[in-house]
């Protein structure tokens, strides 16, 4: 009889198979935080970028004159007559802007070999404008000096920003080093700095050559009004359609289909439902192009599947009990649904449509069919019917629209119009969260 | 649909008369059932309201149902009238057919603008029927741009058009307000003690929950027909051996084109794939630690974390793709010397690997929070056993988790692989135009959504084949989601019933 042979040592010191086990969990673990880092170290780095890149947006470069609003050039006949003064165009106010700079320059003492005419282009081509808006709304003003501040052309802008150097500029038209040296003694006389930009949040777009003057707003109301059509359909076909299968739906093969459809509706790609709104609600119903009221129809059909699903959720989350202490009492069975179950399932339906919601604002690529892009919504709606018929543009459309356009400028103006867009997705969510917490029951 | 009363549409109008007859229905029920009763409820078999609810229901279901279809039919009854008037030798083909009824209806919709807009009056386009030739311009001034000249006999069907759609629109509102009068009388005349109003107000409330219920169906429906439709428009005008089986693609305007969805179908796939390999294994790993190793704290704060990254709007990834991405894939393997790597691989911010990685990264928290729930699903009595047998939690994991769980991990990743294919935002703005067949993942490439949104937008001709082509490629990519959807839920459902 042979001592049987040792394969193992002592227990306290490991051997080198158990070292390798040991080491190999060790490294499956790593794998796992490594992958939670990454996903997480993406986000922060998305992030930072929107914010880093977006902030901007809310500030302009701005500078501060006093215009004198020369009587020999705005009202020649000299008889404050409206109909006048509307005849001379925002070419005609140009001059007074020149001069008011050139004045400025000289009061300042900057020296600078420009043009007043050249002076003038650091100012944007919508300060003429403002200028005009003005005068057409106080002509009592013509002949007085009256201090303005205007929007600077965009390069200015990007100059203070660290957006445009002195070396990026050397085949750049819209401004040259001369003009660069001007802006740096207005900035040093106090004239010229950035500020907050209200009308990035509340104006509407702007053409091509003016970045500066670009705005949200009214992308905003087209978005607003596109959500109002999706709470008003979606809920209540929502909630009825998941009432239907939840409560009474009996259990035969036409009510299997209509789950199978609902389940795989959620997840058709969102492009499809624009090329249906396309085909049926513009080509064949010939609503019209652009407009919200489509939109919103898109956006519904697309968010039913939703809404559908975390309804029937919370209305499974009532308790059988509820529903037979109503039928116990004589309620029939709808009155059972709509007395007690229903409403013991607001909180949730309440939540999920919030959600819907949320996921419909972000919702880019079906509008891009329909319309809602490529031109320029100027004008804020000023009645219901013309806020859901009217050509309007929605937030993330105006985001890619800005996108596709050349001058930098606007990039910053669409990372600035995400920060809006997420600044409503999160309020939505949380508002959500809220809800949930706050009326979440636990039976 | 653009004809108006006071600024709204007739349709809107004409809904809020019928609701107005519906709620004056619904409290002369009401009043008419409680007076028969002698004013006491107990003697009523329903409760008063429903008596009430009776007739705003019969005043208003059946009245907006018609209005509702009525819409939808008029605009077909209308063209196929017009039909005769216009030469049968140019409507020789389908397409061509198609092409001027969308002139027609352009013209009517303009001249209809300009009537409103005071551009015109009826008694000048009665002159102009002889010779049309400046109505293109007065057309133009109100905003209503035309590809040709105004041809005498699309003018005639314009005005036809208009005829008819006038009087139909007049003998809709006749008779939707009708029907609404008849069904609220109806009502209020039944309305007494003897009157089941309850049963009657819940089977109606039931037809509606069906119908809404039904709208997903119809939603269906509508998506497969519309696209059918144009799609066998395409195939009519383009041979569909090219288009499934061509090599290029190249859409060209004089007609003539190369529309073949192959080379969009290599770019599809092809990102799809690159983000599926950035997506699924960090989403798996971060899976198996969050239901694995991690304690609850760090759970709570991770998972809601990384869903997050789901709930970003595809357009943000798409500038991130753009504007952030590209041009950092630019510095490291583009720009030759200047570069990170000092290679001139990568010319452009746009191209495969841009538009791969950021989808990937939105992919993450929907292959890790699915693949969580699937892990989740194993029962712990699997675990036990391999923990019993001396395995370490990473062996478990390998050995006898995944395996259990892998139908169920195949089914999130082909759910994870249709989002991809139909993403739109991300390729649109980060992988190219460029359509080609190439393996190189630093070069711009097209899909099929991309080519979707650039034939879909700015002028489009619907008797185009460059046009229609876009129906042929939504509803491949349709049947593509759908077919990778009814497997992966078909995987996930029969793996869940296993444990159960």
């Amino acid at each position: 009889m042979s001592e049987p042979t040792r394969t193992h040592g002592s227990l306290l010191i490991q051997d080198a198979r158990t070292r390798n086990r040991n080491r190999a969990e060790t490294r499956f673990k790593m794998y796992g935080i490594a992958a939670i880092s990454i996903g997480l170290l993406m986000l922060t780095i998305l992030l930072i970028t929107i914010i880093g890149r977006g902030t901007g947006a809310f500030q302009q470069t701005f500078v501060t004159l006093p215009v004198e609003l020369s009587a020999a050039k705005l009202d020649k006949k000299g008889n404050r007559d409206l109909a006048d003064i509307k005849k001379v165009s925002t070419f005609g106010y140009t001059p007074l802007m020149s001069a008011a700079l050139e004045a400025k320059v000289a009061q300042a003492g900057i020296e600078t070999t420009l043009k007043p005419k050249a002076m003038a282009a650091i100012l944007s081509k919508n300060a003429a404008a403002t200028l005009r808006y003005y005068v057409l709304a106080n002509p009592q003003m013509i002949g007085e000096v009256v201090e303005f501040t205007f929007l600077t052309n965009s390069r200015v802008d990007g100059y203070l920003k660290g957006r445009v150097t002195r070396d990026s500029i050397a085949n750049d038209k819209n401004i040259n080093a001369a003009q660069l040296d001007l802006v740096d003694g207005l900035i040093a006389d106090g004239a010229l700095k950035k500020q907050f930009n209200l009308a990035f949040i509340t104006g509407a777009d702007a053409s091509d050559a003016r970045p500066e003057a670009a705005g949200m707003g009214v992308s905003m109301i087209g978005s607003l009004f596109m959500m109002l059509v999706v709470l008003v359909l979606a809920l209540p076909i929502g909630v009825a359609a998941s009432i239907y299968l939840e409560e009474f739906a009996p259990k035969n093969w036409i009510t299997d289909i209509i789950e199978v459809n609902i389940s795989n509706l959620a997840a058709v790609p969102s492009i499809v439902f624009g090329i249906l709104g396309l085909a049926v609600f513009i080509n064949y119903m010939h609503l019209p192009n652009s407009a919200p009221l489509v939109g919103g129809l898109v956006l519904t059909l697309m968010t039913l599947p939703t809404i559908i699903i975390s309804t029937r959720a919370s209305l499974k989350s009532v308790p059988p009990s509820i529903r037979d202490a109503a039928l116990g009492v004589g309620a029939s069975k709808m009155q059972s649904v709509f007395h007690h179950v229903l409403p013991l399932a607001a909180p949730g339906i309440l939540t999920g449509t919030i959600i819907g919601l949320a996921q419909a604002l972000g919702e880019t690529a079906p509008l891009l069919l329909i319309g809602m892009v490529g031109f320029i919504a100027s004008n804020a709606p000023d009645s219901i019917s013309s806020g859901l018929l009217d050509p309007n543009s929605a937030m993330p459309a105006q985001i890619y629209e800005w996108a596709k356009r050349a001058d930098p400028a606007f990039y910053e103006r669409a990372w600035g119009g995400i920060i809006i867009l997420l600044v409503f997705l999160i309020t939505m969510n949380a508002i959500a969260i809220m809800l949930r917490r706050r009326f979440e029951r636990r039976w | 649909m653009t004809a108006t009363i006071l600024g709204f549409p007739t349709a809107l109008v004409l809904s809020v008369i019928v609701i107005g007859i519906a709620i004056i229905g619904y409290v002369g029920a009401r009043k008419r059932a409680m007076d028969k009763a002698g004013g006491d409820a107990r003697n009523l078999h329903s409760l008063p309201n429903y008596y009430g609810m009776t007739a705003a229901m019969f005043a208003a279901i059946p009245a907006l149902g018609v209005m509702v279809i009525w819409l939808f039919a008029q605009p077909m009854f209308v063209q196929n009238a017009v039909l005769p008037l216009i030469p049968a030798s140019e409507t020789a083909n389908a397409g061509a057919q198609n092409l001027i009824l969308s002139d027609v209806r352009r013209v009517a919709d303009g001249l209809d603008v300009a009537i409103s807009q005071g551009a015109l009056i009826p008694a000048e386009i009665t002159a102009m029927a002889g010779d049309p030739s400046n109505l293109r311009t007065i057309l133009g001034t109100v905003g209503m741009a035309l590809g040709s000249e105004v041809q005498p006999y699309v003018l005639a069907a314009a005005q036809k058009t208009r005829a008819l759609s006038a009087q139909g629109r007049l003998w809709m509102v006749v008779t939707v307000i009708t029907l609404a009068l008849i069904g609220a009388a109806l009502a209020l005349r039944a309305a007494g003690p003897a009157f089941r109003a309850r049963n009657v107000v819940e089977r109606g409330i039931l037809a509606l929950l069906i119908g809404a219920a039904s709208l997903a169906v119809l939603t269906t429906v509508g998506i497969v027909l519309s696209m059918l439709f144009e799609s066998v428009n395409f195939f009519r005008l383009h041979d569909w051996k090219d288009f499934f089986l061509g090599s290029s693609w190249a859409p060209n305007f004089r007609g003539d084109s190369d529309l073949s969805i192959l080379p969009l179908l290599w770019g599809t796939l092809y990102i799809s794939l690159i983000a599926l390999l950035v997506a699924v294994p960090i989403g798996l790993f971060a899976a198996i630690y969050l239901s694995e190793y991690a304690n609850s704290k760090v759970r709570s704060i991770a998972k809601p974390l990384l869903e997050i990254l789901a709930g970003i709007p595809t357009i943000v990834y798409g500038l991130f793709a753009l504007l952030t991405v590209g041009p950092t894939l630019v510095r490291i393997f583009g720009r030759g010397e200047d570069g990170v790597l000092g290679v001139e691989w990568m010319s452009g911010a746009t191209s495969v690997l841009t538009a791969g990685l950021v989808m990937g990264i939105m992919l993450i928290p929907f292959v890790s929070s699915l693949s969580d729930d699937i892990i989740n699903a194993v029962p712990q009595s699997l675990r036990d056993g391999s923990f019993g047998l001396g395995a370490t939690h990473s062996e478990t994991v390998r050995q006898v988790i995944l395996p259990a769980a892998l139908p169920g991990i195949v089914g999130a990743i082909l759910l994870a692989a249709s989002r991809a294919i139909g993403e739109t935002m991300i390729v649109v703005l980060g992988a190219g135009a460029i359509a080609r067949v190439s393996g190189n993942p630093f070069e711009a490439m097209t899909t099929i959504t991309t080519r979707i949104v650039s034939q879909l937008t700015g002028d489009t001709d619907f008797a185009s084949p460059e046009t229609l082509v876009a129906f042929a490629l939504g509803l491949t990519l349709f049947v593509l989601t759908l077919g990778l959807n009814v497997v992966a839920l078909y995987i996930v459902r029969t793996y869940r019933e296993q444990y159960e």
